[in-house]
């Protein structure tokens, strides 16, 4: 029985085949991706819920541009609330006499009130601060690191990925060898020492050094997608054609190593935003009184099993955010994979058995 | 062979000595171990300075400095190392060499269940490809990819330890968990199993009424409170492993496999009865080398008896068999201290601790209760660790099974009329599994580096306390120490990965044409 299905299996691989190349006729390498994404349902799913995500959180709070206590002027957020605003610790109505519990109210049917946010919708801290306003804080940190870290490290790890792949020979002996100094070291201690001593410089600044150490992997895929591709006909072609090596790293090879490069960066994306969060847990990272997600984790752990709320909303939005850039990792890898095919639909299977058996009949 | 080894050795020394070079530099610039005694009102406090700065020579520039640790530290290869002193006056060989076995211990449990399940699981879902079951396996891998560990850790903490012990004081499981767990048991199996919808709705059922009523049995002979095994259950799991071996090595159908194997299961519940004694004596180590000797002397020889064609598989089946029942039988013994364990005055029916990696004041204590505690201490870290670190292992494994599934070879197996059992087990999963060993290997430092953080979460003291402390002490030494350590695992399992890789797959050659 099942080596039946095998034989129907294979039939329909022929079939299946002759949908896509259909479908693919006549199509740039570019909008073949991008549809193959389009249709990752998972992927396209994560980058609205992310668009919307980073919308939201980077517009709630004040942009106070210039001098912080004298801005020259202020972009005003949807969020009444800063998060150094101390407004007045909330004690009514609070379960179990915690204190500054969160007035969000998602459920209409259990007190009959509707939905409404309340003043403090995720609740206050120990001094009264509003927790929404802090978590958002703690988000736009956490995301600011994570592409600040994704660009540079995207960056050099392309370009001396390519250097030495391109060049080979003695640069990439020495740049290799650079790359094995950093790469032997696990991130979490580079990060700590780094951490331990610039955190209080501010989160871009940390986020700047956690770049320049986190390249290195994305630059030896780079590099072993230059060594197969600079062996290929097309690079002879154009170099047979005058091109200058600027000139080919640039048109002819980085356009076909591109694939990697995005769903590396993308994997590195969500790993950044980890160990942003691990280092600032650890008291590395981002330090009061600035805010990041991790530091509100560590600072309120102990508070768990009386006020779970401190604990719950950082760690959702973490979550929430790592989970996307993963799904859209997910989706740009089987998008940019050759050999993925689509899984066929119902419809589908049934048009090419119409095919097939039309082509039959003639 | 042996001069690949050389060279990449060479290269190790090379590597060491730049990556330290980078990470003594980095460190020692951003470090002032002065800047507390600088804001200090200490009468004598120029004294100090100078002191300090004579004791740390720090009126050397840092790479000069790094040249004199490193002098001590080259000391390696005239066998006199001398890593240099930490700020409390010990030396660091020593504070090393005494974390490096809790941090083992830590990150060596979860990595074997991680490697177990993920591997299980991400072949489960290769092999139901597209299904429900494969679909929500690529969520559950993601989801637990996105988790932070001290966020995972936090939740194990309350509702792992603290409501699981308050539950286990009374171990009676309520109507709506038994209906709540057995939905999930029935939904996860009829899920792997799959098949039309008949087939589905009846494993269903199968599975959530046997669940519902082992539960109702675990619950209400409190078997939580008073776990045991005893000689019917390790007789009947026994069975139930070597029906289970035997199917997924040999398939069924080999009749001298099943006999050899149902052998084993009624030799290991006999030798239950002389293993108390034996285990319970005063060197229960010899004991546990001596039932597992017997074990295997017993089985090798049941399966040369039993079979006259296929031995090296059936003696392997059949070891496999024994040793997972000699396994029962320890856990069984320590089912047998729970009872003295949870009642002592220091555990006060807490058993699962949330925090420290033993209970210190434990003393005069059995074997086997020290055994216990120790595997109660490991629960929640192991649990929070292999969460984080399997999710990889099943994506991993799911993808190159699937790589391997499409191979010429599979096509041939499956042509000439193998079952798919022997087509997966033998030809497709140990092809899956030459990939992975390397994967594995190459993780290790990366675990151990990992367990920095969770160290900190359940406050063991191995490398990752030791790290903190360096860090926060400004103790450059320390913390030389460990990032050498870390480094040296690093490349160390990276060339053990590389000669692996030739090992097991023949086509690749080390060293070769280079």
């Amino acid at each position: 029985m099942a080596r039946k299905d095998k034989a129907v299996e294979i039939v329909n691989d022929a079939n299946e085949n002759a949908i896509a190349n259909k479908e693919t006729e006549g199509l740039s390498q570019g909008q073949i991706v991008f549809r193959r994404f389009i249709r990752h349902r998972a992927a396209m799913f994560s980058v609205v819920f992310l668009f919307i995500l980073i919308t939201v959180v980077f517009t709630s709070l004040d942009w106070r541009i210039g001098n912080k206590d004298k801005p020259l002027f202020t972009i005003p957020g949807w969020w009444k609330y800063g998060f150094e605003d101390m407004p007045e610790l909330r004690y009514a109505d609070c379960p179990g006499g915690t204190v500054g519990c969160p007035t969000i109210d998602g459920i209409p049917f259990l007190d009959g009130d509707g939905v409404s946010l309340g003043d403090h919708p995720f609740g206050q801290d120990d001094i009264g601060r509003d927790y929404l306003a802090l978590v958002m804080r703690g988000a736009q940190r956490s995301i600011l690191v994570m592409f600040i870290i994704g660009i540079i490290a995207a960056t050099l790890g392309t370009v001396i990925g390519a250097v030495s792949g391109y060049f080979r020979g003695l640069v990439d002996a020495a740049l290799m060898r650079l790359v094995d100094f950093i790469i032997t070291v696990p991130v979490i201690i580079i990060g700590s020492v780094i951490g331990f001593h610039y955190g209080n410089k501010g989160a871009a600044f940390l986020a700047l050094l956690l770049g320049l150490f986190s390249w290195t992997g994305l630059s030896r895929l780079v590099r072993g997608e230059f060594l197969t591709l600079r062996e290929r006909e097309f690079v002879d072609a154009a170099r047979v054609a005058g091109a200058g090596n600027r000139r080919i790293i640039f048109k002819h090879i980085l356009p076909n190593a591109v694939g990697v490069i995005i769903v590396s960066v993308t994997l590195l994306m969500s790993g950044a935003i980890l160990t942003e969060t691990a280092l600032s847990y650890l008291g590395f990272g981002v330090v009061a009184p600035d805010v990041s997600l991790g530091l509100l984790i560590s600072t309120y752990q102990d508070a768990f099993t009386t006020r779970p709320w401190l604990f719950w909303y950082p760690g959702i939005f973490i979550i929430a955010i790592a989970l996307c850039i993963n799904f859209i990792g997910d989706g740009l890898r089987d998008a940019f994979d050759p050999r993925q095919r689509r899984r066929l639909s119902r419809k589908d299977k049934a048009n090419a058995r119409n095919m097939a058996s039309r082509t039959e009949v003639a | 062979m042996l001069a690949y080894v050389i060279r990449r050795l060479g290269a190790l020394v090379v590597i060491l000595f730049g990556s330290s070079f980078l990470l003594y530099n980095l460190s020692a610039v951003s470090t002032d171990p002065l800047a507390e005694l600088r804001l200090s009102d200490a009468p004598n406090k120029e004294q100090l300075i100078l002191n300090l700065t004579r004791e740390l020579r720090l009126d050397l520039p840092p790479p000069l400095r790094y040249f004199i640790w490193l002098r001590g530290v080259l000391g390696v290869f005239v066998g006199n190392p001398n890593f240099g002193l930490t700020r409390e006056q010990e030396p660091v060989v020593d504070a090393i060499l005494g974390a490096i076995p809790t941090t083992i211990r830590l990150v060596l449990v979860a990595t074997i269940v991680a490697i177990v399940l993920g591997i299980s699981l991400g072949i489960t879902s290769a092999l139901r490809q597209y299904t429900r079951f494969d679909y929500g396996m690529t969520f559950f891998a993601f989801l637990l990819f996105s988790l932070p560990i001290f966020w995972v850790a936090v939740l194990l903490k309350q509702y792992l330890a603290i409501d699981f012990n308050d539950f286990l004081v009374t171990a009676k499981i309520s109507p709506p968990w038994i209906f709540g767990l057995s939905m999930a048991a029935g939904f996860f199996w009829a899920a792997i199993i799959s098949g039309d919808r008949k087939r589905v709705i009846m494993i269903f059922s199968g599975v959530f009424v046997l669940n519902s009523i082992f539960l109702t049995i675990i619950s209400a002979t409190e078997w939580l409170s008073y776990p045991r095994l005893g000689p019917i259950a390790i007789a009947v799991l026994g069975v139930g492993i070597a029906y289970g071996v035997t199917y997924l090595s040999m398939g069924l159908s080999d009749k001298n496999a099943l006999k050899t194997t149902l052998l084993m299961a009624a030799v290991g519940t006999i030798s239950y009865f002389p293993a108390q004694p034996i285990l319970d004596s005063n060197r229960p180590r010899l004991g546990m080398l001596v039932l597992f000797i017997v074990l295997l002397v017993v089985s090798v020889a049941g399966a040369l008896l039993f079979s006259r064609i296929d031995r090296g598989p059936i003696i392997r089946t059949s070891i496999i068999t024994s040793s997972l029942i000699g396994l029962l039988i320890l856990l069984d013994k320590m089912m047998q201290a729970w009872r003295p364990y949870v009642e002592s005055d220091d555990v006060n029916y807490r058993p699962v601790a949330t925090i420290g990696q033993s209970t210190i004041w434990l003393t005069e204590v059995s074997f086997w209760v020290r055994v216990l505690d120790f595997a109660m201490h490991l629960v929640l870290p192991t649990l929070a660790l292999t969460l984080i670190s399997f999710a990889g292992y099943i994506r991993f494994s799911r993808g190159t099974l699937l790589d391997v599934l499409n191979q010429d070879y599979i096509r041939t197996a499956r042509a000439k009329g193998l079952t798919e059992r022997t087509v997966i087990m033998r030809h497709a999963f140990r092809n899956t599994m030459i990939p992975l060993t390397t994967i594995m290997v190459g993780d290790i430092a990366g675990i151990v580096g990992g367990a920095i953080i969770t160290e900190r979460v359940f406050g063991w003291q191995g490398m990752g306390t030791l790290f903190n402390k360096a860090i926060n002490s400004f103790d450059l030494n320390l913390l030389m120490g460990v990032i050498l350590f870390l480094s040296t695992l690093a490349i160390l399992a990276n060339l053990v990965a590389d000669l692996l890789y030739s090992v097991l797959d023949p086509r690749i050659r080390v060293g070769a044409g280079k």
